[in-house]
């Protein structure tokens, strides 16, 4: 499967190590994280070792390369969404999704992580659920939103 | 004051500013900047003063003067988007109303410099902004195109690395390696992107040069103070009666400005988001917002007495531990020990005494780090542990 996920050759911007976050960032678009294969794939077409690769990919926060749900929430953690309460908000997805921080819901739909500031401190607390923003959080707004991701991946199966 | 009294002044003072959100023409702006040539442009940008506004507060016309004097077959001018410091969050709102002008910063700095390729450095947490970006780049191209200004910008991601905002550790991302801050010198303007001379600025700071030529250096320079010339963008937030993004002058009194975003409760303010200081209400007179003062990259968190400062500097070094590259020893160990540190004292393992090691610790990670994360540690650390050391010990 991963094959079909990493373009071939030397598209944009270029060939080269150059090319690896962004090759990596688009195979988590795709698929929410990096597995071995995929690593090794892009270590492959790159000519890197898969060892330089993986350290990369390691390194950043948002290139999980542990399995992950097909939606990632990612909740604010640092001082400004603390003040305004992150904790509650946390509890509320853990109760709602019965997965701790840090877990995958079993169904493989949702994996609910911790992130630093994201920039919405005047509006805390944030969360990110994929690319997308979620400010201001209550716990019944946050269950709202849960809702709707919930019943559109049903509508989709 | 009331709410709406300290809105009204609120407007009047960014009234006397308004730079960063007011509408241009970047085309005859940038026809200008091509009459006025490269050497000028530098001396424009140098003489207003101009300093980085996205923490280091670099002089800007110096870096694209350094820039300009080096010869080499391939320049770059980066845009730093990569605003990760907590409690900044303008960065996001001049990119979304004002990319146009982001992306005019930096034709004049490829002007300047004579870089042809121009590279926006885009944090994660901001990827929905990339659509809209993607779009202001195409329309920008075929201006460039119209003026026969051979320049191109793309945009790279980042992948949520708070370290990527230091300007050569973004380098090495943008090569496609770990974030690890390189040694300097040599500095991004003479061996950056791929060992070729780069100019990285904040997004804010490109904007400002943008203004800068467009009304010239006199109208940046009148604002501010002598050592803190023009405006600045705050991003105000916390317990504050007013929170949000304003531009308003620097050089002004910390006590002024809690009067007015502050819930008259204030205890203490932290200048300069989680690398800044944290500055106690005894100190609010003094305190000068600037460079001859207290800088900030933008970030103002206010804090009533109902806070916890253990708390708050608990979640500084909880972020500051996560978000060290470790690459280098006193950061990457330090920060787990000033967090273990506290948290051993708050338990009662360790004694008051205690405190004075990690002080020190604090101030040996200020003089051995590599890089400006570790070295910034020490700020709150040691201006929140000395201010309010009886609510870190009991």
């Amino acid at each position: 499967m991963c094959t079909k996920l990493i373009p071939k050759g030397s598209g944009e911007p270029g060939a080269g190590r150059e090319a690896l976050l962004p090759r990596l960032q688009e195979i988590h678009r795709q698929k929410r994280w990096l597995d071995a294969d995929d690593l090794l794939e892009v270590a492959r077409d790159l000519k890197l070792s898969p060892a330089i690769v993986y350290g990369t990919a390691s390194f950043y926060s948002f290139l999980d390369t542990e399995p992950r749900g097909k939606h990632i929430i990612r909740i604010c953690r640092t001082i400004g969404c603390y003040m305004k309460g992150k904790d509650e908000i946390i509890r509320t997805i853990e109760v709602r999704l019965k997965i701790r921080l840090g877990e995958t819901t079993r169904d493989g739909r949702f994996s609910f992580l911790a992130a630093n500031c994201m920039g919405w401190c005047h509006k805390g607390p944030a969360m990110l659920i994929d690319e997308e923003v979620f400010t201001e959080l209550t716990p019944q707004k946050t269950l709202r939103i849960l809702d709707e991701f919930i019943r559109e991946r049903k509508v989709r199966a | 004051m009331t709410t709406k009294e300290k809105w009204t002044r609120l407007q009047q003072q960014q009234g006397r500013v308004r730079m960063i959100f007011e509408e241009v023409d970047c085309a005859a702006l940038l026809r200008k900047a091509i009459s006025l040539g490269q050497e000028s442009i530098i001396e424009w940008i140098e003489s207003s003063g101009l300093r980085g506004r996205g923490g280091a507060g670099f002089p800007t016309g110096r870096k694209w003067r350094l820039a300009a004097a080096q010869k080499a077959d391939r320049k770059f001018v980066i845009c730093n988007a990569d605003e990760g410091e907590p409690g900044t969050f303008k960065d996001r709102r001049i990119l979304e109303e004002q990319a146009i002008k982001v992306c005019t910063g930096m034709a004049l700095c490829a002007l300047a410099t004579g870089a042809r390729e121009g590279i926006i450095y885009l944090r994660a947490e901001y990827s929905y902004l990339l659509t809209s970006l993607e779009e202001t780049i195409q329309e920008f191209h075929l201006l460039l195109k119209k003026l026969d200004l051979p320049f191109d910008i793309v945009i790279r991601s980042g992948s949520g690395a708070y370290v990527c905002g230091e300007e050569t550790a973004l380098i090495e991302s943008l090569e496609g390696r770990r974030g690890e801050p390189r040694n300097k010198p040599p500095f991004p303007v003479e061996k950056g992107l791929h060992g070729f001379p780069t100019v990285v600025n904040n997004v804010e700071t490109l904007v400002y040069c943008a203004m800068i030529i467009e009304r010239g250096a006199e109208a940046f320079r009148r604002l501010g103070t002598k050592d803190s010339q023009g405006g600045k963008v705050f991003s105000v937030s916390g317990d504050a009666d007013i929170e949000g993004i304003f531009e308003l002058e620097l050089g002004m009194s910390l006590a002024s400005f809690v009067d007015l975003f502050g819930d008259g409760d204030t205890k203490a303010v932290q200048v300069g988001g989680s690398s800044g200081h944290c500055v106690p209400r005894k100190k609010f007179d003094e305190t000068v917002i600037g460079f001859e003062g207290t800088p900030t990259g933008g970030s103002m968190m206010l804090f009533n007495s109902s806070r916890s400062m253990y708390h708050i500097l608990h979640n500084y070094l909880e972020f500051f531990e996560e978000e060290s590259c470790g690459q280098c020893t006193p950061c990457r160990v330090g920060c787990q020990q000033l967090l273990r540190g506290i948290e051993a004292i708050k338990k009662g393992e360790k004694d008051a005494h205690y405190l004075q090691e990690l002080l020190r610790l604090a101030r040996t990670m200020s003089v051995s780090s590599k890089c400006g994360l570790g070295q910034s540690v020490a700020n709150p650390f040691i201006s929140i542990a000395q201010n309010f050391r009886e609510e870190i010990l009991y």
